[in-house]
């Protein structure tokens, strides 16, 4: 691509909250007809940096250049009007309004105060139809059509303005493959007319399918911009989560062992689950720790919850040999925790603790669930029990009584596992159990993972820090846009050939 | 000190003994309680008595609302129950044999869990919104209670009957011991079972909750039953203690003062933890303030409009926030100079 000037040029972007550099000397550049994907794990500042750009936030230090003039705006609406056009992940339109008021809501063209229709739904239809190949009814309210659709009107809204920059906030989340399909036609069609395309997408097969350059941030730092053509896949992975390839040292293994051939625990056959997860088969033995690697939005998250039955498949089958030792299925979060499973959620806040109870009673919680409600545990067997596993998991404040949302990330995790722990599972499901807590109570929870794998437990180890799975797991199952690509277990274990199959190739 | 200040009953107690001391200074009499044909009266055992109903509706209200949801067809509920055990009466031969008023009343209790479940369901079932849902049954349930009595008023004349709601036992109120035995039932369940934790579990947070291993439906559809079952009961105490049923006007607005009732006794309308002591104490102030408002002959046409005024000042004392103002300001009350010169540093 022949250098010509950049449309929009980002240079020595910091932003500085209050104790925080979210964004610290990122470069960024935007040519006309291309598109360009922002690509970096959670909490690189990739959302940061798309609400400067849409004057969300204001900069620290840094310059913006717009057309080769100095861009600085201090609304959305301001930089609506200077070109740069946004749709975000959740169509944010009115599904009651017609597809026609929602392309010009407030900009509607008037007549002395009124509305002139025709018009509106004339211009509305030409709109679609000449930019977007879409030919639709623009007087049906927008909820009569599909998410697909609606994510189309969303981008016609913005093109409406008259924009130069269009940035597309994970505009595929939502979208099956056909749609998304459509979706990238109609961007490389925007593309040949000259239009400026800001990408982000967790989906590394659509970035390379689309874009014609990468950007990567990491930490909140400028880690490098690159022609897609000349970034290997392996190179962006290593690059966003922060390794180069060669330099990993091996890491000690989780002690190898006849695990694999252990008797089974839980079988998933061909469970799925329709815009989530797409069908898979995994199998965990008995004192196994089974880990899942992929990049956000892979479907790690959703096949923990399969496992634990909080949401429900839609094809395939989940068998698990309870505690009775027969083998039945899982259909409801109480139907695993009566079969012994036990699952701690990835979101700690709104699913794992209930905040305003008290940490006793959040500890017995579960194991009281399993008792129902007449067979109460008494209140000095609560409070033993809650002794019992403040001393074991090492929770602070050492008060049973203290209401559990005024303990820390790490000391809720923990009594969220005791609460777990005390029923007695057979298997046990962490999704993202040490995300936001500080590296000792990390250290203290992965510990405790071997342990209890060593006295015969089974676990299912959701992490997205790779170097966390490779730690505990036997095995590794390894996930891509929503599907199980590969499992690697025992000896194969290294972080290179994980990033590997995290990357596709 | 700070234990009995920081005690979730302190205010609630404060509030009903100011109330009782400020009738004490405008009438000595209010205290007397005399005995006459064999049972006692008074002021105090006036409120009690008619405060009954309000306690027993107050009392379901305080597990919905715990368990993050409200239930606004308590009033419509009280109306559907009376006109029913009053109809059953009403149509019934034997007039006043015990067999009839024990259907009477078997009936009009059936018939409140009913409508109870009905509640539940569309909220836990359907996921309805609480005030939705329940604002179906409290507008259908004034049609439904019209429909049972022909909108016409049904009196019944059963002496059994109306024992219920004006019948003395030894010596009190029989409505009282009803009141009790459903308080000790309703705290026996939440408290010596996990029913409880169960409830402020799910009010607290319903998703998480599930998440735990409660079936959170099912304890959301058992309080809004048991909440319709405490309605129905008082509305066999209310149409018994007037002797018959009026669809239109039995039980108005007791959905506002039964939820009145919860939040002063301390129950937070976020769900979670519940005072069930605690909305029986507010039931009684507004039983109180009610009788009070009446004995020192304020107008009728404004009495809603000091009721307004006294529950607002109850409020805003219950208010941590308003109290910390308050003795900010007379801390400082007396430097008006410094807050002037504060202004220019």
């Amino acid at each position: 691509m022949a250098e010509r000037e950049p449309i929009l040029e980002m240079k020595g972007i910091c932003k500085e909250f209050p104790g925080v550099a979210a964004l610290t000397n990122v470069n960024f550049r935007l040519f006309p007809g291309e598109v360009h994907a922002l690509m970096g794990e959670n909490g690189a500042g990739k959302s940061t940096l798309i609400k400067v750009l849409t004057g969300v936030y204001s900069i620290t230090r840094g310059t913006v250049t717009l057309e080769g003039r100095t861009h600085e705006v201090r609304s959305p609406l301001e930089a609506q009007q200077a070109g740069i056009s946004t749709v975000y992940q959740e169509v944010n339109l009115c599904p009651n309004l017609s597809v026609a008021e929602n392309i010009f809501i407030g900009r509607e063209p008037r007549r002395l105060g009124r509305i002139r229709w025709k018009e509106m739904n004339a211009r509305a239809k030409v709109l679609l139809k000449e930019r977007l190949h879409l030919d639709i009814d623009v007087t049906l309210p927008l909820e009569h059509y599909s998410v697909a659709i609606q994510q189309l009107v969303a981008i016609a809204r913005a093109l409406n303005v008259e924009a130069k920059v269009l940035i597309l906030d994970e505009p595929t989340s939502s979208l099956d493959q056909s749609e998304v399909q459509q979706l990238f036609g109609i961007m490389r069609k925007l593309k040949g007319e000259g239009l400026a395309i800001l990408f982000v997408t967790h989906f590394l097969d659509q970035v390379y399918e689309i874009s014609d350059r990468i950007t990567i941030l990491r930490n909140g730092e400028f880690v490098g911009e690159y022609p897609a053509a000349e970034l290997p896949r392996i190179e962006l992975v290593s690059r966003m989560i922060g390794k180069a390839l060669h330099l990993l040292e091996e890491m000690p293994k989780a002690p190898a062992s006849a695990k694999s051939g252990a008797e089974t625990v839980a079988e998933a056959k061909g469970l799925g689950r329709k815009g989530a997860i797409e069908p898979f088969d995994l199998r965990i033995g008995q004192g196994e720790v089974v880990g899942l690697a992929g990049l956000l939005g892979s479907g790690r998250t959703e096949v923990a919850r399969l496992f634990f039955g909080a949401d429900r498949p839609d094809s395939g089958k989940l068998t698990f040999r309870g505690k009775g030792g027969g083998t039945r299925g899982i259909q409801s979060p109480r139907q695993a925790l009566d079969n012994g499973i036990a699952f701690c959620p990835e979101n700690r806040k709104t699913e794992g603790i209930i905040d305003d109870l008290t940490v006793r009673e959040n500890i017995v919680l579960a194991l009281q669930a399993h008792r129902g409600w007449f067979r109460t545990i008494s209140r000095k067997r609560q409070e033993e029990i809650a002794d019992e596993y403040i001393r074991k998991l090492n929770i602070n404040p050492p008060n049973p009584e203290h209401l559990v949302k005024n303990l820390s990330g790490g000391n809720q995790q923990k009594v969220i596992l005791a609460r777990w722990l005390l029923t007695q599972p057979k298997l046990l499901i962490l999704d993202e159990p040490t995300r936001g807590i500080d590296i000792g109570a990390k250290a203290e929870i992965q510990k405790l993972v071997l342990q209890l794998a060593g006295e015969g437990m089974s676990v299912l180890f959701v992490s997205s820090e790779l170097e966390e799975v490779l730690r505990v797991s036997d095995r590794i199952a390894v996930l891509r846009d929503r599907r199980v690509v590969k499992e690697i277990a025992d000896q194969n274990i290294s972080q290179q050939h994980v990033m590997q199959a995290i990357a596709g190739v | 000190m700070n234990r009995i200040l920081k005690h979730h009953l302190f205010w609630p107690i404060a509030v009903l003994a100011a109330l009782l001391l400020f009738n004490f200074l405008y009438s000595s009499d209010f205290f007397r309680i005399g005995m006459r044909g064999g049972r006692l009266f008074g002021s105090l055992i006036d409120i009690l008595n008619f405060g009954a109903p309000l306690i027993l509706v107050a009392i379901g209200m305080t597990l919905v609302i715990a368990a993050k949801g409200i239930d606004l067809s308590v009033g419509s509920v009280v109306a559907i129950s009376g006109a029913m055990a009053c109809l059953t009466i009403s149509k019934g031969t034997g007039g006043d044999s015990l067999a009839l008023v024990l259907t009477a009343a078997g009936a009009a209790l059936g018939l409140s869990l009913l409508l109870g479940l009905w509640n539940g369901f569309l909220v836990a079932g359907a996921g309805i919104q609480p005030i939705i849902a329940t604002l179906i049954l409290m507008v259908a349930g004034r049609g439904i209670a019209q429909l049972i009595t022909d909108g016409q008023i049904i009196t019944v004349n059963s002496p059994k009957y109306q024992y219920i709601g004006s019948g003395a036992l030894a010596g009190l109120p029989f409505s009282i011991f009803i009141v009790l035995a459903l308080f000790l039932l309703a705290s026996l369940l939440t408290r010596k079972t996990a029913l409880g934790l169960f409830i402020e579990s799910v009010g607290v947070s319903p998703r998480a909750s599930r998440l735990a291993g409660i079936r959170s439906g099912w304890v959301i559809a058992a309080v809004y039953v048991f909440c319709g079952f405490c309605a129905g009961i008082a509305g066999l105490i209310l149409s018994s203690n007037v002797a018959s049923a009026d669809g239109n006007n039995a039980g108005q607005w007791y959905e506002l003062d039964a939820i009145l009732a919860v939040v002063i006794g301390g129950t937070s309308l976020n769900g979670g933890r519940f005072y069930l002591t605690g909305t029986v104490i507010g039931a009684l102030i507004i039983q109180t303030l009610t009788t009070t408002i009446y004995m020192t002959g304020v107008p009728p046409t404004i009495t809603l409009v000091v009721k307004a005024f006294v529950v607002l000042a109850v409020c805003l004392i219950q208010s941590e926030t308003f109290r910390q103002a308050l003795v900010q300001r007379w801390k400082t009350r007396r430097y008006p100079a410094e807050r002037e010169v504060a202004r220019h540093v």
